[in-house]
């Protein structure tokens, strides 16, 4: 397969005590988890009170698109041409056993909903008013070639023109989101969409 | 693009334990929803599809509840389809909501309790068991897991990534599940009334249910076709529906044109009909969005109750029996209609010539999932 058709227009990396958007670190922080969450929300201006009623993972993905987005991100497309693709080796675990605590005294509908690992794709879906394709897969580790796969088949079909896709984990306070923001156009500072570009930007070594 | 067609499919239910057998107990109306009283799932009596134990002569040990109603619904529809799983152009694809979620019920959490209950724990297991080569793809993507899981493989068959996909998806109720459908006060006390005006919600169900696809033909069958999908997001409400219908037939839309069929070419629609009143209200915007209305249109919520990540599996399963046999299901439970927009629901069984069927599912989160299944020779018996 080629796959020198479309652009890592962005790129955003989370993992505890540090946020880089492409190359730049843009957050740090001692805390883990929830608190370093809670932090880089308030420090990074993300200002979007729904994040206070969301689980770690939909925090971690609304604070990571916030960072991949800003500043990047065209209006351009229509709805429907922007679609979302995630995946990750927990599915939605701590919210799981969250839930299931809590439940013993009372279950609770706020908590149940995002029992559901594709839940954070339905928070980025009405914060930014994306409509298009969606899919959350479940694999043992970040499957570059898979995302590249499914992504590119996609934009070859033409059910989308951008795509925001990666890798999305919380197991514990440990996190780990890396998002990419894929376009048909090519953007200024743009890299190849390529399994081994996502690979490199996964496995990036941005010094602890 | 290739084409993709169907070489054999199963379900594993409180109905049966082969297609055949759950296509035949519809047709005779039967339904495995009941009402339990059941202290260990529910403090409350809660009506749902449920396996009556023991579901199986013998256990295999190694394996739960959930990873064995799962692989007797692959091995049925792997002999039937004659392939070989260990071949190199093989792969599984796996759809489940909450797989294993019960082990969280039973002991104290751990992060190694955390990890065993993952999806890729179990996918593992199975695709060891059958002897696939490559890593199974699992798509978790709530009530749309099924659809989106026959989506996915129809685009990696067409795309000339693989010859033989083998789907499948599954779900078992357990008192987590059981516990915050209640809590959303989305759970009826009754039989579920889909697209009734006196519907008061969904049952839940449980099983498994499996398509092999293939770019090959079955031989001696007339051809079933996976021939279109499509998937959208509402971007409304996490756990609501679109206001508008807007986005699933966006998706049917989508689907449609991938098929490259017009909406009137659809003979009938198996829809989510979760007998929720949101739920099927938007479907109706949608149906009549897509000039659909006239259609009739059936939700299979009565017999198997919501199967969750087995649910678009388990139905287009059916209404590709229904297209074999050219008989659409009636909606059990459904008297009086009900919807904000008129829909042409299906009532009894009826038996006419069949070709084309669009199989719709919608899910927490705001997504949504459509399918076009298409038989390609008319041969109309009765």
């Amino acid at each position: 397969m080629g796959g020198t058709d479309y652009h890592i227009t962005a790129t955003v990396l989370l993992r505890n005590s540090i946020i880089l958007k492409d190359d730049a670190v843009v957050f740090r922080s001692e805390e883990k988890g929830a608190a370093f969450l809670k932090e880089a929300y308030g420090q990074l201006g993300v200002e979007y009170p729904r994040f206070y009623k969301m689980d770690a993972l939909s925090k971690m993905g609304l604070v990571a698109a916030d960072v991949l987005l800003k500043n990047n991100f065209t209006t351009a497309y229509r709805p429907e041409q922007v679609g979302l693709v995630f995946s990750n080796r927990n599915a939605s675990i701590e919210a799981d056993a969250h839930y299931w605590e809590a439940s013993q005294e009372y279950p609770s509908p706020a908590l149940f909903v995002y029992t559901l690992p594709n839940i954070v794709i339905g928070e980025l879906c009405i914060r930014y008013q994306f409509k298009g394709e969606n899919a959350f897969f479940v694999s043992e580790r970040f499957d570059a070639e898979w995302i590249h796969w499914y992504v590119s088949d996609l934009m070859k079909r033409n059910l989308l023109k951008a795509c925001i896709c990666g890798w999305v984990d919380v197991l514990d306070d440990r996190l780990d989101a890396c998002l990419f923001l894929v376009e048909q156009e090519a953007s200024g500072r743009s890299s190849t969409f390529t399994p081994g570009n996502l690979d490199q930007i996964y496995k990036k070594d941005y010094g602890k | 693009m290739k084409k993709v067609y169907v070489l054999s499919q199963n379900i594993f239910s409180p109905l049966g334990t082969t297609a055949k057998e759950n296509f035949d107990a519809l047709c005779k109306n039967e339904s495995g929803v009941q009402v339990y009283h059941d202290q260990q799932k529910s403090a409350v009596p809660f009506c749902a599809a449920l396996f009556n134990a023991p579901v199986f002569q013998s256990r295999n040990e190694a394996f739960t509840l959930f990873e064995e109603i799962l692989t007797a619904s692959i091995e049925d529809a792997v002999a039937l389809a004659g392939i070989d799983t260990r071949a190199a152009d093989t792969v599984l694809v796996l759809s489940s909501t909450k797989g294993n979620i019960s082990m969280l019920e039973q002991q104290p959490v751990t992060d190694a309790l955390k990890q065993e209950i993952g999806l890729t724990a179990s996918a593992q297991k199975i695709a060891r068991h059958f002897g696939f080569q490559h890593p199974p793809v699992i798509v978790s993507h709530a009530c749309i897991s099924g659809t989106l899981a026959i989506i996915t493989a129809k685009r990696l068959l067409d795309a000339g990534k693989f010859k033989t996909v083998v789907v499948a998806g599954a779900d078992v109720i357990t008192r987590f599940i059981l516990s915050g459908f209640q809590s959303f006060q989305a759970v009826s006390d009754e039989l579920c009334r889909p697209f009734d005006a006196g519907r008061k919600g969904i049952n839940l169900g449980e099983g498994a249910a499996t398509l092999v696809l293939s770019t090959d033909a079955a031989v001696n069958m007339e051809p079933v076709l996976i021939s279109g999908g499509g998937v959208s997001n509402d971007a409304n409400h996490i756990s609501g529906p679109s206001r508008t219908g807007e986005e699933l037939f966006m998706a049917i839309d989508r689907a449609l044109k991938e098929a490259g069929v017009p909406a009137a070419a659809i003979d009938f629609i198996s829809a989510h009909g979760t007998a929720t009143l949101y739920n099927d209200d938007m479907e109706s915007r949608a149906m009549n969005l897509a000039g659909l209305q006239e259609v009739p249109v059936n939700s299979l919520k009565g017999y198997y109750g919501h199967t969750l990540g087995a649910a678009g599996l388990l139905e287009a399963v059916i209404s590709i029996e229904s297209l074999r046999n050219n008989t659409i299901i009636p909606t059990r439970g459904f008297e009086v209609p009900g919807t904000v927009m008129p829909l042409n629901v299906c009532r009894e069984l009826i038996k006419k010539p069949l070709h084309a069927c669009l199989k719709t599912t919608s899910g927490f989160g705001g997504c949504n999932a459509a399918i076009i299944i298409e038989k390609k020779f008319n041969s109309f018996k009765v």
